[in-house]
């Protein structure tokens, strides 16, 4: 066990905490599979509008590992595969019929095999890449998160109550996958109880949570190396698989932020519609932003949209909170919401939460000021340069670089925090996105 | 506000694509989102962001520079005064006289620079950018008070167009165009830029400062004096031959550019960037660091042949541009060294090399801005040793690891 404390990052504090953690129930009737959520899984279709699915049904599978599938959270009829632009799907939609049929999956055969049948394999992730794992790779290690320290995120205490005996199965299970280590990063907080694994405490703000960050002060990945990485939450659902046999679909949603009345959590089932999670919580409709997730790497959902992967927080924020914004850029309000001095916010102090809108605040300008990423990527990577090389797409650069061990979330603090307001998460989801083509 | 973002909203059409004035469509979006914040929110990526922009550092680095301002205008009055003979003359007459000699310079740099960037926004239909915000303010207050108008008018324009504009504008410069503008000036008109009679306003402006020289009344520098001095220890004295002492040098009242004096009021606005984290503090104490280290060393060697070095290494960073260059110009984020080991090798150069310039180069009486310029050109290839480093120990884990 090794005590890791993270020094660069922030901890932002902003309204709309959960304070009360009883858990409500939310019942749906529509449920929604979103592949975007699935990233290097190209979606070939398994069903069609109409059919019939169980609860664990694959409804579809990648192009070119057919073995790897998505499969439903809930027993129903596919209702609608939404499709965009170039007939791209967008969304399978699947009304539910309100019979608990699902899907028993066999646990006796090889590990990999029946986490890639009940769907769970792709709430994994691999580095490089940052896509669901290739299972032709036996990966170098294996990284489990166990908190989130992304803002107003829920706790993973509250998520894993009475499921340690999972968590502990579910490291067994991944244990046989991999060659190395299964590791285990905490918050010297909550230490789950297990065994089998090495476990790594990380104190210290945002983002020490992330995977790519754990990894980084753990052991860092190489070019060449594969290492697989999930949530503590996805952990226990490999584990409860395979003690009973069944994929617990079911989840624990945090429902936060400053637009929502009574920040609470809810149990639903993955992918259920927004407006049965928000119900009428939202104070302001018309002018609220709805992200499933937390604020900084969320998807930017629509009040009539579902939630989205990894399934466990909705935030919601004003939109645009004063359309007139009078020289905002000379503002000395102290409600101005900044980490830096340059604005009043710090007279407030830290203990007061911020109500930020979505604005972007300033246009988009070349990197100006030096060292703003640095400050906020506790990892040994110049972020910076690699930035600029991913722009130019050097390969040769972006390998020196590092840009095996990062994933767009890592680069969410530097994004927030960027005075150029560059779009850096999605500049890396391109290229990696552009690399991945390259390298297969 | 909402009457005028309502006009904004309604003349906005003329300005784009199509209208009337399509011409003039960055400068148009360059005033709307001065006066208004764009109610852009991001699409993708995250939902948040902070509210510091560019505008915001800018306006920072403004304000920061305004006790030099203030102090540089009042200056330019007290020389004046001094120089006539009526040293008891009230603040705010020498205030006022500084403010009107001081005045055209400024509206000449933001004209010139600001009306360059228009048109190259306008050319390549980008956002006007906030840049030369700054350098429009820099520029005055590096030059002496006496460089002519036309001076300034053509060294703005060369430094904008061919320091910033053709490398792609704001953030892409090599050199500081402050710094370009003030070298070209240095190099172009050598003889309107150094000697006696560039530093200090003799003459009445708009019938203000009336009054004839004094006979004892000499314009030089302190750092003017030293270079030309024949004696190893010679006396630095002020324009109308009393001494000049360390805190006379650090509070300013000496004939010199006209931010530049004022030692005091360039580390006020060095807390102003440095509170607000908008300059490196790295960059900023190695230059210090470098000037007394190389002050020091001259020192200890007095040579006669070079009599900046009987200057104390105190007195080499209150004299001259030092101060300002270490503050102002050494810690721009651009032409800087942008990684944090290369921040203080860089900076400890500039200002080892300005005081080795100031001090064995008799044909530079100052080199604080030489020294930059230079290191300006050498920034990259420290960043690169920086970043090699960095790439070679993760080639090294990797070697390990297998």
């Amino acid at each position: 066990m090794a005590e890791i404390k993270i020094k660069k990052g922030i901890n932002l504090n902003l309204k709309g905490a959960i304070t009360d953690t009883a858990i409500t129930n939310t019942s749906c009737k529509n449920f929604a599979i979103t592949p975007d959520d699935f990233t290097g899984v190209v979606p070939r279709l398994d069903v069609k509008e109409g059919d019939k699915v169980d609860a664990g049904s694959t409804i579809y599978h990648d192009k070119s590992h057919p073995e790897v599938k998505v499969t439903s959270p809930i027993a129903g009829n596919v209702k609608a595969i939404v499709r965009g632009e170039r007939r791209k799907i967008e969304a399978i939609i699947i009304e539910a019929d309100g019979s608990d049929r699902a899907r028993t999956f066999d646990v006796k055969s090889a590990a990999r095999d029946t986490l890639l049948e009940s769907g769970l394999w792709c709430a994994m992730r691999q580095r490089p890449y940052d896509i669901v794992p290739d299972p032709n790779v036996k990966p170098r290690d294996i990284f489990i998160t166990a908190f989130d320290s992304a803002p107003l995120a829920p706790d993973f205490a509250l998520l894993l109550k009475d499921k340690e005996k999972y968590l502990q199965k579910g490291i067994e299970v991944l244990a046989t996958l991999t060659d190395g280590d299964v590791y285990l990063g905490c918050r010297p907080e909550w230490i789950p109880e297990v065994k089998g694994c090495i476990v790594n405490t990380f104190a210290g703000p945002h983002p020490a949570g992330n995977a790519g960050v754990q990894i980084a002060n753990a052991k860092p990945v190489n070019k060449g190396e594969t290492v697989w990485t999930l949530d503590a939450v996805t952990a226990a659902r490999i584990g409860e698989l395979f003690s009973t046999g069944k994929v617990p679909f079911d989840t624990i949603v945090a429902i936060t932020g400053e637009s929502v009345r009574n920040p609470h959590y809810t149990r639903c089932t993955m992918g259920c519609s927004i407006a049965s999670l928000t119900g009428n919580e939202i104070g302001n409709p018309d002018n609220c932003r709805i992200v499933s997730g937390n604020l900084l790497t969320g998807s930017h959902v629509a009040a009539d949209g579902y939630l989205r992967f990894p399934y466990r927080q909705l935030s919601a924020i004003t939109e645009v909170r004063n359309p007139a914004d009078f020289l905002g850029w000379a503002s000395l309000s102290p409600k101005r919401f900044s980490i830096y001095h340059s604005f009043t916010r710090w007279l407030l102090g830290r203990g007061k939460p911020a109500t930020p809108d979505a604005k972007i605040n300033g246009g988009e300008r070349a990197i100006i000021m030096s060292g703003e990423y640095d400050r906020m990527l506790p990892m040994d990577i110049l972020g910076e340069y690699l930035i600029k090389a991913i722009i130019a797409f050097d390969i040769d650069k972006m390998e020196q670089l590092g840009i095996y061990e990062i994933a767009p979330e890592d680069f969410a603090l530097c994004e927030f925090a960027d005075t150029s307001k560059l779009p850096l998460q999605k500049i890396i989801r391109e290229g990696l996105d552009k690399l991945y083509k390259e390298m297969n | 506000m909402k009457g005028l973002r309502n006009y904004l909203n309604r003349i906005k059409p003329n300005f784009m694509p199509g209208g009337k004035y399509s011409k003039l469509q960055s400068v148009f979006e360059g005033f709307e989102s001065f006066l208004f914040t764009p109610n852009t929110t991001s699409a993708s990526g995250v939902s948040i962001h902070d509210s510091n922009d560019t505008k915001r550092t800018m306006t920072v680095v403004i304000v920061s520079l305004i006790p030099c301002l203030l102090f540089g205008i009042y200056n330019i009055g007290y020389q004046h005064y001094l120089a006539i003979g009526n040293a008891s003359a009230g603040f705010w007459e020498m205030f006022l006289y500084g403010f009107v000699a001081l005045l055209p310079t400024i509206v000449v740099s933001y004209a010139v620079g600001l009306g360059i960037e228009f048109i190259g926004a306008q050319i390549r239909h980008h956002e006007i950018q906030e840049g030369f915000l700054v350098t429009g303010l820099l520029i005055p207050l590096i030059c002496p008070i006496n460089t002519p108008l036309w001076m300034i008018a053509v060294a703005t324009a060369f430094a904008v167009i061919f320091a910033k504009e053709i490398f792609g504008g704001t953030g892409m410069n090599i050199f500081n165009v402050a710094l370009i503008t003030r070298a070209f000036l240095f190099f172009a008109y050598p003889a309107k830029m150094s000697g006696d009679a560039a530093f200090v306003a003799t003459e009445p402006i708009l019938g203000l400062g009336q009054g004839k020289v004094v006979d004892a009344f000499s314009g030089a520098t302190p750092l003017g004096q030293i270079a030309t001095a024949t004696t190893a220890d010679p006396q630095i004295t002020n324009i109308v031959g009393d001494p000049v002492s360390t805190l006379d040098a650090f509070i300013g009242l000496i004939p010199g550019s006209v931010g530049e004096t004022s030692t005091l009021c360039i580390l006020i606005g060095a807390l102003v960037l440095l509170f607000t984290g908008t300059a490196s503090w790295k960059i900023m104490l190695s230059v210090f660091a470098g000037g007394l280290f190389m002050g020091f060393i001259a020192h200890t060697f007095p040579s006669a042949t070079y009599p900046a070095s009987s200057l104390s290494p105190i007195d080499q960073i209150c004299l001259g541009g030092f101060a300002f260059a270490a503050v102002f110009m050494a810690t721009d984020p651009v032409t800087g060294a942008r990684t944090e080991t290369g921040k203080y090798i860089y900076g400890f150069l500039i200002g080892v090399l300005a005081i080795l310039i100031r001090v064995y180069n008799s044909g530079y009486p100052e080199g604080a801005m030489l020294a930059v310029l230079l290191m300006n050109a050498f920034a990259p290839l420290i960043d690169y040793f920086v970043v090699q480093s960095n790439i070679k120990r993760r080639l090294k884990r990797a070697k390990t690891n297998n």
